[in-house]
């Protein structure tokens, strides 16, 4: 994409992650468990043209680079998104996400009968498996529609 | 078994199961020798959903152990009324009992329960999950009366919600067992369970008419098709009169085909099947004791191994 093209101005320090399917980019920041409180500037850009996805979102976050524990359970939506980090404007470290083993207290389950479901303190807890996620309380598999059961 | 807990038959390995039922089978031919083997300790039975056979097997087996047992009441009197989480309500327990028995009507609700104590935790049912002593005790009666290997099986009924069905299909996967299962189309097997027996490349097969599969089978195990399963009682009546059985159904089966059904029956099973052969439902009830007996006393073991006390037997 050209300069004049992008419409969500270059940061300084942190965390670029970009080639997201168009129309997660709020479920990213979900995902990550950013609302804006906690003060560092997000820039959010949807279905910007991409010569990969047609569509893409990119989600910026200013002064926070984000670990690679803390983006690879964005694989389950954005199984495409490169995570770049930039320092002083130049990108110092670009990465694609991986599958993780498991994701701890993102997602909640749509079986209603779980126990996750029953006002217990407890975070819900997910296996990845070979296409989708499943409950490591219920056993309960999601698959296409894990989206739908990000807790925000 | 080297298990602390029992949560669910997916946890279960050929060798863990076949310690319990030589143990079983033990206790079967000798029970004196482990009258009082546990004696001075607490088994709480914590029933947050009505049973009785399951309730009264574990109570039986642990004071034939010599345990006591403590339970919680009925639930509508007890501190879960009044909002208490589970989490809580087993931390409590824990102090007061050296093991736990929980049925509850959430799935997962053990495995919850056991990530708080420190004391062996029991699956006595999670709603529409695991069920997995009465595995153990279906599987001690299948290996009586059959044997657990080059085994072909009938399961039929309600597949989707039943917790006797998701356990015994996750413990055969450990044995050279074809498995059949009968219901119709709206009750068939959850995804899950699905997904763990393609995963372990079991040999399943799916029907919706018994008669497909009848005369091949060593072990027909019949479960009961609730009525609340169905959005009206016509249509549950039509559905479920087409899986029921009687002495006649079972003329096309083979003469030594072993009838089983965890209980209770409404009329899935005819009482006139109860005068044949095939009828081993209450046999297999029966099995309960010493199975439960063999696997508090694996798991009551496994504790003092863990807490390094020496046990003189």
């Amino acid at each position: 994409m050209s300069e004049h093209e992008l419409r969500v101005s270059k940061i300084r320090d942190g965390t670029v992650i970009d080639h997201v399917e168009g129309g997660q980019a709020l479920n990213v920041l979900a995902i990550l468990g950013i609302d804006g409180s906690e003060g560092f500037g997000v820039s959010v850009g949807m279905n910007v043209p991409s010569d990969r996805l047609g569509r893409k979102d990119i989600v910026k976050v200013e002064e926070r680079e984000l670990s690679q524990s803390e983006v690879d359970v964005l694989s389950l939506i954005a199984p495409e998104a490169t995570i770049n980090i930039v320092r002083d404007f130049e990108v110092v470290e670009k990465n694609r996400v991986t599958r993780p083993d498991s994701v701890t207290g993102v997602l909640s389950c749509p079986n209603r009968n779980c126990i996750t479901n029953a006002n217990e303190p407890v975070d819900t807890r997910f296996d990845v498996v070979a296409d989708g996620v499943r409950c490591d309380y219920c056993s309960t598999i999601l698959r296409a529609d894990i989206a739908d059961h990000i807790d925000v | 078994m080297r298990q602390d807990h029992l949560i669910t038959a997916t946890q279960l390995s050929r060798d863990d199961i076949e310690a319990v039922l030589d143990r079983a089978r033990e206790v079967a031919d000798d029970p004196a020798a482990y009258a009082g083997r546990h004696a001075g300790r607490v088994l709480a039975l914590c029933f947050f959903e009505p049973s009785t056979r399951t309730r009264m097997s574990f109570d039986s087996a642990a004071k034939r152990l010599g345990i006591d047992t403590i339970g919680m009441g009925d639930v509508d009197s007890s501190s879960v009324s009044k909002g208490e989480s589970l989490s809580d309500t087993v931390r409590v327990i824990e102090g007061y009992a050296d093991a736990l028995v929980l049925r509850h009507p959430s799935e997962g609700a053990a495995t919850l329960a056991a990530e708080h104590v420190s004391v062996p935790v029991v699956n006595a049912g999670d709603g529409a999950g695991q069920h997995p002593s009465q595995t153990l005790l279906d599987l001690h009666t299948i290996r009586e009366n059959h044997g657990l290997d080059d085994l072909t099986i009938g399961i039929m009924g309600d597949l989707k919600y039943g917790r006797t069905v998701h356990s015994l299909a996750a413990a055969l996967t450990e044995f050279d067992a074809n498995q059949h299962f009968i219901s119709p189309e709206s009750l068939r097997l959850p995804r899950s369970v699905r997904f763990d027996l393609h995963e372990t490349g079991a040999q399943v097969r799916e029907h919706t008419d018994l008669e497909d599969v009848l005369d091949e089978l060593d072990v027909l195990y019949v479960t009961r098709i609730q009525k609340e399963r169905f959005p009206d009682e016509n249509e549950y009546h039509r559905v479920a009169g087409e899986y029921q059985i009687d002495a006649e159904t079972l003329e096309a089966a083979s003469d030594d085909l072993t009838v089983m059904h965890p209980l209770p029956r409404v009329d899935e099973i005819a009482p006139d099947v109860d005068e044949t052969d095939h009828a081993t439902y209450f046999e297999q009830a029966h099995n309960g004791i010493p199975v439960r007996m063999a696997l508090l006393d694996t798991l009551l073991e496994n504790a003092e191994a863990a807490e390094g006390v020496e046990v003189d037997r």
